[in-house]
């Protein structure tokens, strides 16, 4: 059912865990749904120097979550802009019809957290 | 790689007896039953045959035994059948929340038709209150239609008194055997029920074959309309090699009733306390005594389902979960959740259902497998963080659940 770069992110995730002191948090999902993910961002002059995920949700959350976090890491805040769910799907050799939301929240759970960096770095 | 299947709820292997009695009516005997010349004969006769075998094994009289495609089918021509059949006598129609979609989508569709469902809800045992049930009937229910047992949690619902209460007020009483049938037994005397539906391919037997089991004087309009078939009830060239497989595995499942029952049993204890020991927050669902002793549905909290399986799938090891992320549709467990349980609990199920081939070696390997699995997927989980008040508390958006 899953590309084996699907599973390969599914059991070796990059990037999971915590980022102390965070300069954005972008939490999406809806337990309900069976899908959290959370995504935390250390910004240096607009890169992102690093990047943890955190996530609940499916084989397929999983590995998007990882891949996102790759996409990401290094890179300009501008860059990432535009990066979607099609990027992130495409990314794993695509993804079964039924998870391709998951993809979704993996995009907006990036763009969330850069959200939370822009509007912690206006105060 | 071992494989260790754990989905006989989903379905179960046909036994090397059942395939070899089925194999003649696939070879030489491909004759149709209904034609009166030689090579109707045999088919004739092998049919006759296995609805005497049938009804010998449930107590009952060849003519009470419809054959069907499935037990989707024999399902839908209890309720569709009999809400036809009683149209003019009423409209209510009494379920559970927690029955097979076969059973509840037919209801839904009923309602569309005009007809009225009450849906009973269970307790956080996963059982149903027969003092609801009787304050639910009204004079215009004309049917009751009550599962047997659970698919999802094993629990046995109390079928002779349900029957009882339908009888009392002369109300039609289906009940989808499907779970039940080789499991527990099931006479046709005693049961109280007026239609019983019953699945082949859950008792080691072939898929696409069910029956319906239909009680004299109850009358069912039939859905496929045809020929003379099954007395006029169900139209279509009979199944032969279905129909034969089905009566040998039924009579096996009941000869080896007692003995499998044990085995089941051990091997779900050892499961459920072997788990239950090794890993924190682990929940058994279900009643604990009134289930059927195959099914073990446990639930391991902050975790979702399907990673579970996919880790578990990379194993060998084969179950089922009760997540949305693990159905098509993406919706939860209807019955877990009928049941109270939280979002937490619901999308960390898995079903481990039991059968003959499993030994107490099997049951090691998971409870030594499962704890490593767990951990890593709490670890990666957000929602184990909130819980030990490691991670800052999360809101949730109110996105729904499909994007
Ligand atoms: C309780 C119950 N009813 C009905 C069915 C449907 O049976 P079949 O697969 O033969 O259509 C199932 C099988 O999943 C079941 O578990
Ligand atoms: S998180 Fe539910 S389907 Fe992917």
């Amino acid at each position: 059912m899953y590309s084996e770069k699907v599973m390969d992110h599914f059991n070796n995730p990059r990037n999971v865990g915590e980022l102390e002191d965070a300069d954005g948090t972008g939490t999406v999902g809806n337990p309900e749904c069976g899908d959290i993910m959370k995504l935390q961002l250390k910004v240096v002059d607009n890169v992102i120097k690093d990047v943890k995920f955190k996530t609940f949700g499916c084989g397929a959350a999983i590995a998007t979550s990882s891949m996102v976090t790759e996409l990401a890491m290094g890179k300009n805040l501008d860059e990432v802009e535009s990066v979607s769910n099609a990027t992130v799907a495409e990314a794993l050799d695509g993804l079964p019809p039924v998870k391709m939301h998951c993809s979704n929240l993996a995009a907006d759970a990036l763009h969330a957290a850069i959200e939370d960096y822009k509007k912690n770095q206006k105060k | 790689m071992k494989q260790i299947y754990l989905d006989h709820n989903a379905t179960t292997p046909i036994l090397p007896e059942v395939f070899d009695a089925m194999v003649p009516y696939l070879k030489e005997e491909w004759g149709n039953p209904s034609s009166i010349h030689w090579a109707g004969r045999g088919p004739r006769k092998a049919l006759d045959d296995a609805r005497e075998k049938v009804a010998e094994l449930l107590n009952c009289s060849p003519v009470e035994i419809i054959f069907t495609s499935s037990g989707s089918e024999s399902d839908n021509l209890a309720i569709k059948g009999t809400a036809y059949s009683k149209k003019s006598k009423g409209n209510h129609i009494i379920t559970t929340k927690v029955e097979h979609p076969a059973v509840l989508s037919t209801c839904k569709y009923l309602e569309r038709e005009g007809f009225e469902v009450t849906y009973l809800g269970v307790d956080a045992d996963g059982m149903i209150s027969l003092d609801e049930l009787k304050s639910a009937i009204t004079d215009k229910t004309i049917l009751i239609t009550i599962m047997m047992a659970n698919n999802e949690t094993g629990v046995i619902f109390p079928i002779e008194e349900i029957g009882q209460i339908a009888r009392e007020r002369k109300i039609v009483f289906h009940t989808d055997a499907v779970q039940g049938a080789g499991k527990i037994a099931i006479d046709t005397k005693t049961l109280n029920a007026d239609l019983i539906t019953i699945s082949g391919h859950k008792l080691y037997g072939p898929k696409g074959v069910g029956l319906l089991y239909v009680k004299r004087g109850a009358r069912v309009v039939p859905l496929i309309h045809g020929g003379h078939h099954e007395r006029n009830r169900r139209g279509g060239t009979e199944d032969l090699a279905g129909i034969v497989g089905f009566a040998k595995a039924f009579e096996i499942a009941l000869r080896d009733m007692k003995k499998e029952e044990e085995h089941l049993i051990e091997l779900r204890t050892r499961l459920e306390e072997g788990l239950s020991e090794k890993i924190p927050h682990v929940k058994l669902n279900g009643h604990k005594d009134k289930r059927l002793p195959n099914t073990a549905n446990i639930s391991f909290e902050f975790v979702e389902g399907e990673s579970l399986l996919l880790s578990l799938d990379m194993l060998g090891v084969a179950a089922s979960s009760g997540s949305a992320c693990t159905s098509g549709s993406l919706e939860a467990s209807h019955v877990l959740i009928a049941m109270g349980l939280t979002p937490e609990l619901y999308h960390g199920s898995i079903r481990f259902s039991f059968g003959r081939s499993n030994t107490m070696e099997d049951v090691e390997f998971i409870i030594e497998k499962m704890p490593p699995i767990v951990e890593r997927m709490r670890s990666m989980s957000p929602l184990w963080d909130v819980k030990n008040q490691t991670g800052a508390k999360i809101t949730f958006s109110e996105k729904s659940c499909t994007n």
